[in-house]
Formats: C-alpha cells, sequence, structure tokens
C-alpha cells in the first residue's frame, strides 16, 4: 500500500545516487586533469566539491526529518540509516578528488615523472567499485556487494607496489622527491576512495539483509589473499 | 545465466540535481483559521482548561496531543460548541472562527457546526444508506434536487476515498461496511456540507493499521481544502499526519509548534518526556 509520504524516501533514494553520480565525475575529472595537466579542469573539481557537501548536507537533512516524523521500520529505516552513512563516505570521497586535483594542478608545472599508467588504472577500479556500490541502492544485491569490498584488495595492492616504484626513485635520485610524494599521496587518496566504496558497499549488505559485514573474518581472509 | 534481481522499483531521478543551498526560501504563513485567546473552562467547579492561547492555521492539520485528561479533546469540541451540550460547562475568553466571535450572541450554534464539522473517535454512521448519509446534511439544509445531492454524494465520497468501495452499494445500509469505511463515510458526511474546519477526535483509535494509514493518508488529501485539528493519542499519527503540534497537560498549554520541532527539538522538558513515551 502506497502511502503519502513514501515519495520522501524516494527522493531521499534519488538525492544519494546523485551525489554518487557527482562523486564519481569528480573521481574521474580529478585524474584526468592530472594525466593530460589540464589545470582548468583540476579548478572545476576543487570548486564543485561544495556541491557534494550539500548534498550531504541535504540527505543528513532529509534522513533525520524521515526518521523524526515517519518512524521507518525495517527495510525503510535500514535505507535510511546506511543513507547517511552513504553520503559521508561519498563527501569524503569529494574530498579525495579535490586533493588529486590539488596536487594535479602542482604536478602540471612539473616535468612528468613517469608515464601515468597505475595511478588511472587504481581510478578505474575505484570508480567502478563505487558505481557497482552505488547500483545496489536500486537493485539489492548483497553477493554483487560482498564481491565490491574484495575488489579493495586489488587497489591495495597497486598502491603498495606504486608506493614502492616512487620510493626507489627517490632513492635512486633525489631531484624526484617532490614529485613522488605528490603521486604517493595521490595514490594513497585512489586508495581511499576504494576505502570508501568498499564501505558503501558492505553498508548495502546491511540494507539488503539487515546483516553487518564489517571486520568479519570472511573479509579479512580474503584481504589477506 | 544472470538470476532475476528482487523487485525494487527503479527511481526516477529528477533532471538536476535539486540541491538546496543555504536555508529554505521564507514562506508566508499561512493565515489564521482559528484564534484562540486566554481560554478558561470549567466542568462545574472543575476547571479544564487554564489560559489557552493558540492560533491554528488554515488549510493545514493541527495536532493536540496530551495525556487523557489534559483537556486537549475539551478545546477541540469547544470549537463547535459541542460543550454547550454538556450540564454546568463554562467558557471564558475568545475563540475567533476566520476573524468572528463564536460566542458572539447573534451567532447561530447550527451555522458554526455546518462551518465546523466533526469525525468522533467511534464512526457513528446514520442507520440508513450510504447515499442518504453523506446527503444527510443537504437535506437537512433543504437542497431537494436529485442531481445536486448525487454529484455532492459522489464527489463528497470521491474526497474521503471511498468512492471505489462505496459506489456499487450507495442504497445499502452504511452499517453494513467496515470500520474503516464506517469513519471514511463519517468523513464524506462532515465535507459534504463543505465546512471550513473539521474536528477530529481520536478519528483512528478504534481501527486497524490498514484502515488508520487510510484515514492517515485522507487527512493529507483533505488539508489542501480544509483546517483540520485531530486530537490523537498516537504520536507517531500526530508526526505523520500534522503540519502543527500543541501539547497539553493538566489543561495547560505546555508547548505549540511546527510538528518537526516538537519532536525533533522539543523547547519543553515536559514535551520531551510524553513525546518520548516516558510518562502519560
Amino acid at each position: 500500500m502506497k502511502r503519502f509520504f513514501d515519495e520522501e524516501l524516494e527522493t531521499f533514494r534519488s538525492h544519494l545516487i546523485l551525489m554518487g553520480e557527482t562523486a564519481v565525475r569528480q573521481v574521474q575529472d580529478a585524474v584526468k586533469a592530472l594525466v593530460t595537466g589540464d589545470i582548468a579542469l583540476a579548478d572545476r573539481v576543487i570548486a564543485a566539491d561544495d556541491e557534494l557537501d550539500n548534498f550531504e548536507l541535504q540527505i543528513d537533512d532529509e534522513a533525520i526529518r524521515y526518521m523524526n516524523l515517519r518512524a521507518p521500520v525495517a527495510t525503510e529505516l535500514r535505507l535510511v540509516i546506511v543513507g547517511m552513512k552513504a553520503s559521508h563516505d561519498l563527501e569524503r570521497v569529494g574530498d579525495e578528488a579535490s586533493n588529486i586535483a590539488k596536487r594535479a594542478v602542482k604536478l602540471a608545472a612539473l616535468p612528468p615523472l613517469k608515464p601515468y599508467v597505475d595511478l588511472p588504472r587504481m581510478a578505474a577500479i575505484a570508480v567502478e567499485m563505487l558505481r557497482a556500490a552505488l547500483d545496489c541502492l536500486l537493485h539489492l544485491e548483497p553477493d554483487r556487494a560482498i564481491a565490491i569490498v574484495k575488489r579493495d584488495s586489488e587497489v591495495d595492492q597497486l598502491n603498495r607496489q606504486l608506493y614502492r616504484e616512487l620510493t626507489s626513485f627517490m632513492i635512486e635520485n633525489p631531484a624526484t622527491v617532490s614529485r613522488a610524494l605528490e603521486l604517493m599521496f595521490i595514490s594513497k587518496s585512489l586508495e581511499r576512495i576504494a576505502d570508501h566504496a568498499s564501505n558503501i558497499a558492505e553498508e548495502m549488505v546491511f540494507l539488503a539483509q539487515a546483516r553487518d559485514i564489517r571486520h568479519s573474518e570472511e573479509l579479512k581472509k580474503t584481504a589477506v589473499e | 545465466m544472470e538470476p532475476p534481481r528482487p523487485a525494487v522499483p527503479p527511481v526516477p531521478l529528477p533532471a538536476r540535481p535539486v540541491v538546496a543551498v543555504g536555508p529554505p526560501a521564507a514562506v508566508a504563513p499561512p493565515p489564521v483559521k482559528l484564534r484562540v485567546r486566554s481560554v478558561n473552562f470549567f466542568y462545574g467547579a472543575k476547571q479544564a482548561l487554564h489560559s489557552v492561547s493558540l492560533d491554528i492555521p488554515e488549510k493545514r492539520v493541527t495536532a493536540f496531543i496530551g495525556p487523557s485528561g489534559c483537556g486537549k479533546s475539551t478545546l477541540l469540541r469547544c470549537f463547535n460548541r459541542m460543550n454547550d451540550l454538556v450540564d454546568g460547562a463554562r467558557l471564558e475568553g475568545t475563540i475567533l472562527l476566520g476573524g468572528q466571535d463564536i460566542h458572539a450572541p447573534n451567532l447561530d450554534v447550527i451555522e458554526l457546526r455546518k462551518r465546523v464539522g466533526m469525525v468522533f473517535q467511534k464512526s457513528n454512521p446514520f442507520p440508513k444508506s450510504i447515499y442518504e448519509n453523506v446527503a444527510y446534511g443537504l437535506r437537512i439544509a433543504g437542497v431537494r434536487q436529485k442531481s445536486t445531492l448525487d454529484t455532492v454524494v459522489e464527489k463528497s465520497l470521491r474526497g474521503a476515498a471511498l468512492w471505489d468501495e462505496a459506489k456499487d452499494r450507495l442504497h445499502e445500509s452504511a452499517l453494513g461496511l467496515s470500520g474503516g469505511q464506517q469513519q471514511r463515510l463519517c468523513i464524506a458526511r462532515a465535507i459534504a456540507v463543505e465546512p471550513d474546519v473539521i474536528l477530529m477526535d481520536e478519528p483512528c483509535s478504534a481501527l486497524d493499521p490498514i484502515a488508520t494509514a487510510k484515514v492517515e493518508d485522507l487527512i493529507h488529501e483533505l488539508k489542501r481544502e480544509f483546517t483540520i485539528v485531530i486530537v490523537t493519542h498516537n504520536m507517531q499519527q500526530a508526526a505523520r499526519c500534522s503540519d502543527r503540534t500543541a501539547f497539553f497537560y493538566l489543561g495547560q498549554l505546555v508547548e505549540y509548534s511546527d510538528t518537526g520541532t516538537i519532536f525533533m527539538n522539543p523547547a519543553n522538558p515536559q514535551t520531551e518526556a510524553y513525546v518520548s513515551g516516558r510518562f502519560g
């Protein structure tokens, strides 16, 4: 039976999806600005971070109002709780994208240290993870969400690999230190973005099954593998 | 083969983000429909309301909440002078309906009750057909033309979300309807005479959850045309249905504010204790 306030929940869900799309676009644009040395694009990414901050405030506001006045239970309650947590993760994704864009501006003024291969690869995986996690908001698929969490280790692996490579650059040639450090921080930002995508995926499992898989042994084993 | 996806309806996305930046634009408050000033009410020697003042906005739902005996129903019944029928009842102060004093000596109480309809806790259809229940108010007002009555009966039953269930049995006894349907019939009867205000005294307390949900949704629809004042013991209902909420305790108006404020950040600790279910 449809209730007069159902639309409020659908608006809430739509805002969450729009916020997710915005966060994905921010990550893609930040990495594009880095690879192409496009300072104007980087500046746009930095300026657009406010958009995600506003989404977070609005989603929190809608969630609090819905919990306060509509007394949601079961799936509705889980959607509202998960929505608040996911919006916080997405806002942090936006912060990381903004950090990448700021470093892209600095690197654009310097000669490239190495071709950009690993960072775009990490970004592509992180974006895939984010997209798939957000898709679970529309189609409750816990197995798919768990698969997203497991992909986090791929990005961790690439981050460690890049860290080792950049360390050797710095040892061999101290003149590369400032550029290598910028790239290390960018790599760390992408690794964090994948962590946030992984968090959102865990939240989606809670949404679908009321099951909290955070810190579970099953996932820890996968991460070690 | 891909496994079937659970049936979650896709969410239609708006064309662009509709994120409001900063506080929402100020909206002019609706006009006041009922203005209550310094109302004291007595049942004989016992004082039931102590200097109550509040404004009921037009075309909004205002909920009165509070524990039993707090005076919320007494105040509701003051609005169409139902308390005149109680021996020893006495009111001090003023109540204005659209600026007109409802206790003015020249005021016709029958006219007042046409303008201020009422729906009670227990549905009370007349032992007549569904059609005659809805047409009753118009008939006693002298309307005889069948086409007019037919139009009003249909409009009112549609307005009360009962038309689809009742259209094929309009001339059957109203007492054959379910409890929830009977309550919606009483709402149809109330709106048939096109009142300004509809008073509802715990309209869902005798209904099951589905019938309650239907009446709540109906209240949400009715506020487009009518000013609604509802007394309820169900705090979730007050939170879901109303725009403004007044909390009464021991005959005093403790707090009156936007419903969101009453349930999120009430100013008075007694209100907080009541809406948290800690007393009452």
